[in-house]
C-alpha cells in the first residue's frame, strides 16, 4: 500500500494556489523550522469572500498537500463559512491521512485561521 | 529506475540467488539429523562458516549465524553486559551515532542499573580513540563502536581502538553491518573481539547474518533451545539463506577493490555535483567515508517531499527527517554531528553501488537539483533566507 493516498499524492505532485499574494489582507505563518513544517497563507479577502488564496510550505508531502487542499477549499467561500474549515474536513477530503500526519492538516486549519485574525487585527473587522 | 539506498538493503547477487535456490532443492534438511540428507545440510552449513571465518580473518569456530545485524548487535551487547556485571564491572562506551539496534540495547542496559558513555562523534562523524581512551573506567566491561555509520558513511578508527581496548583488556564490539563487503575487514589486524554482520547489506539475503565473538569472549543465549551454533543461538539453520550470505561474502571479497574505486569514482562525482546546489552541504568526513555514501543536506527544504518526487523521477533514495522516520525530531545521526533541527529535516542519503552507472550519477545530480530548486521556490523558509530575514546555516 502506498503511503498516501492518491488525492495527497495528486495536490503534492500539484499543489494549486501556490506563491504569494503582494496585496494581501491576512497572512498566517504556523509551525516551526524545528518541527520540520512552516505553512504560511496569504488570503485577499474583499466584501467578506476570501477572493484570492495562495500558500509557501516547508514540509513533508501531507503538509504540501493539506495546504494546498485546504486553499482550494476556501477560495471563493465566504469568510464566515472559511472560519468554520476543520482539519477533520481537509484531512477527508484528502481521502485521509496517516495517523501520525493527522497534524499536517491541523497545521493548515491553523494557519488560515491566523491569517483570519491578521485579517482582522488590520481592518478592525469584525469576522 | 535508479536504486540509490544500498545502505537500507541491497539486491540479491546472481550467485548468491542461484546458491538459495540450489540449496532449497538439494539440502533441504535439518543439519541436527544424522542421516544422510541431514548431514548434506550439515555440511553445506560448515562450509559457509568456513567461508565466512576466511574472509574476515576469523576462525570458522568463532562465527554464530543469527537472524541478522540487530540480534548479533543484542547479542554481543548483552553478553558482555552480563559477562561484566558478573566482575561488578557496569560501564560501558559507545558513541551518540550508532545504529539503534546497539542504542536501544543500550538504553535497555541503562534501566538495569548500567552506566553509558556517548561519544562525541564530532562534525565530521568520527569518533576521537584519545576521548576514548578518556572514557574507559575500571568499570568499564564493554566499547561497542560501529565501524562505519548507516546514515553519513564515516569509517571508524576500528583499528586503533581496538589496540586501545586490547591494551586495557577490555572486549570490544564493532557493528560492522554497513562495512563488511564494501572495505576490507580482519578481525586480527582491526583487534575486534565481537563484530556484527547483516547479509541484505552485501548482495545476500534478508534475515541472515552474524556474530563473530573471538575464542575465549563468553556468549550468553538470546534464543535458549537446541544446541545450535554450539548451544549459543538455538533454532533450526537457514541453511540456504547462510551458504548464500557466504557466496555473497565471497563475490563482494573477491572484487571489492575493482567495486571500491569504482563506487568511490562515482561518489565523489555525486558529491561534487551537489556540492554546486547553493547552500548544502556533505554530512561526514569527505575521505574516510565507504565507497557508496552520499549524505547531505539541502538548506529551506524538507527531506520526506525531496524522496516523494525524486521516486517520481524514478530515484529511490532515503532520508533523515523526521518526517520520515515517524517522529518529531529528525535523525540522531545528522544531530549528533551537529546539524541543527531545521537542516537535519533538509538531508537526503544517496547508498550506490557498482550497479550505479556513470549515467545514473548524472541523472541523480540533475533530478536533485532540480527538485531541490522547486521545493524552495515555495518554501517560506527559503524566502525568508534569501530576503535576508534569517541568517543561513549552509
Amino acid at each position: 500500500m502506498a503511503l498516501y493516498s492518491e488525492k495527497v499524492m495528486d495536490h503534492f505532485r500539484n499543489p494549486r494556489n501556490v506563491g504569494v499574494i503582494e496585496d494581501a489582507n491576512g497572512i498566517g505563518e504556523v509551525g516551526n523550522a524545528k518541527c520540520g513544517d512552516i505553512m504560511k497563507m496569504y488570503l485577499k479577502i474583499e466584501d467578506g469572500i476570501v477572493k484570492d488564496v495562495k500558500f509557501e510550505t516547508f514540509g513533508c508531502g501531507s503538509a504540501i498537500a493539506s495546504s494546498s487542499m485546504a486553499t482550494e477549499m476556501i477560495k471563493g467561500q465566504p469568510v464566515s463559512e472559511v472560519k468554520k474549515l476543520t482539519n477533520k474536513a481537509v484531512a477527508e477530503a484528502l481521502d485521509g491521512l496517516p495517523d501520525y500526519k493527522m497534524h499536517c492538516s491541523v497545521l493548515a486549519e491553523e494557519a488560515i485561521k491566523s491569517a483570519l485574525e491578521d485579517y482582522q487585527k488590520r481592518t478592525g473587522e469584525n469576522i | 529506475m535508479i536504486y540509490a539506498d544500498n545502505a537500507a538493503t541491497t539486491k540479491m547477487s546472481e550467485a548468491a540467488k542461484n546458491t538459495m535456490f540450489t540449496l532449497l532443492e538439494d539440502a533441504w534438511g535439518n543439519p541436527s539429523s544424522l542421516y544422510a540428507h541431514g548431514q548434506k545440510a550439515k555440511e553445506v552449513l560448515e562450509k559457509a562458516r568456513l567461508d565466512v571465518a576466511a574472509l574476515i580473518g576469523a576462525q570458522p569456530n568463532e562465527i554464530y549465524f543469527t537472524s541478522g545485524g540487530s540480534e548479533a548487535d543484542n547479542q554481543a551487547i548483552l553478553s558482555m553486559a552480563e559477562a561484566g556485571k558478573k566482575l561488578g564491572k557496569t560501564h560501558i562506551v559507545s558513541t551518540a551515532f550508532e545504529h539503534h539496534a546497539v542504542l536501544h540495547t543500550l538504553k535497555k542496559l541503562q534501566k538495569q542499573g548500567f552506566e553509558v558513555t556517548l561519544l562525541n562523534v564530532h562534525e565530521d562523524g568520527i569518533v576521537r580513540p584519545e576521548e576514548l581512551e578518556n572514557a574507559l573506567r575500571e568499570d568499564t566491561c564493554l566499547v561497542t563502536v560501529m565501524y562505519a555509520n548507516n546514515e553519513i558513511g564515516t569509517i571508524q578508527p576500528i583499528k586503533e581502538i581496538g589496540e586501545l581496548c586490547r591494551r586495557h583488556k577490555i572486549p570490544f564490539h564493532t557493528d560492522a553491518v554497513q562495512a563488511i563487503g564494501h572495505i576490507p575487514i580482519d578481525v586480527v589486524r582491526d583487534n575486534i573481539d565481537l563484530l556484527s554482520a547483516s547479509a541484505h547489506k552485501f548482495h545476500g539475503p534478508k534475515g541472515v547474518g552474524f556474530l563473530y565473538a573471538k575464542k575465549g569472549v563468553k556468549l550468553s543465549n538470546l534464543i535458549e533451545g537446541g544446541a545450535q551454533e554450539r548451544g549459543k543461538r538455538a533454532g533450526t539453520e537457514n541453511v540456504a539463506g547462510i551458504a548464500a550470505m557466504a557466496e555473497a561474502l565471497k563475490e563482494a571479497s573477491t572484487h571489492m577493490a575493482e567495486n571500491a574505486a569504482y563506487v568511490s569514482r562515482l561518489r565523489d562525482r555525486l558529491i561534487e555535483g551537489l556540492s554546486r546546489i547553493p547552500h548544502s552541504a556533505l554530512n561526514g568526513d569527505r575521505i574516510r567515508r565507504l565507497p557508496g555514501n552520499v549524505s547531505f543536506c539541502f538548506e529551506g527544504i524538507e527531506g520526506e517531499s525531496l524522496l516523494l518526487l525524486l521516486d517520481d523521477k524514478g530515484i529511490q533514495a532515503s532520508s533523515g527527517s523526521a518526517c520520515t522516520s515517524g517522529s518529531l525530531d529528525p535523525s540522531h545521526v545528522l544531530l549528533a554531528i551537529g546539524r541543527v533541527h531545521d537542516v537535519a529535516h533538509g538531508s537526503l542519503r544517496l547508498t550506490i553501488s557498482e550497479e550505479t552507472s556513470e549515467g545514473d550519477v548524472e541523472q541523480i545530480i540533475s533530478s536533485v537539483k532540480e527538485v531541490v530548486e522547486y521545493l524552495r521556490s515555495f518554501s517560506p523558509i527559503w524566502r525568508e533566507l534569501t530576503a535576508g530575514k534569517k541568517q543561513f546555516i549552509l
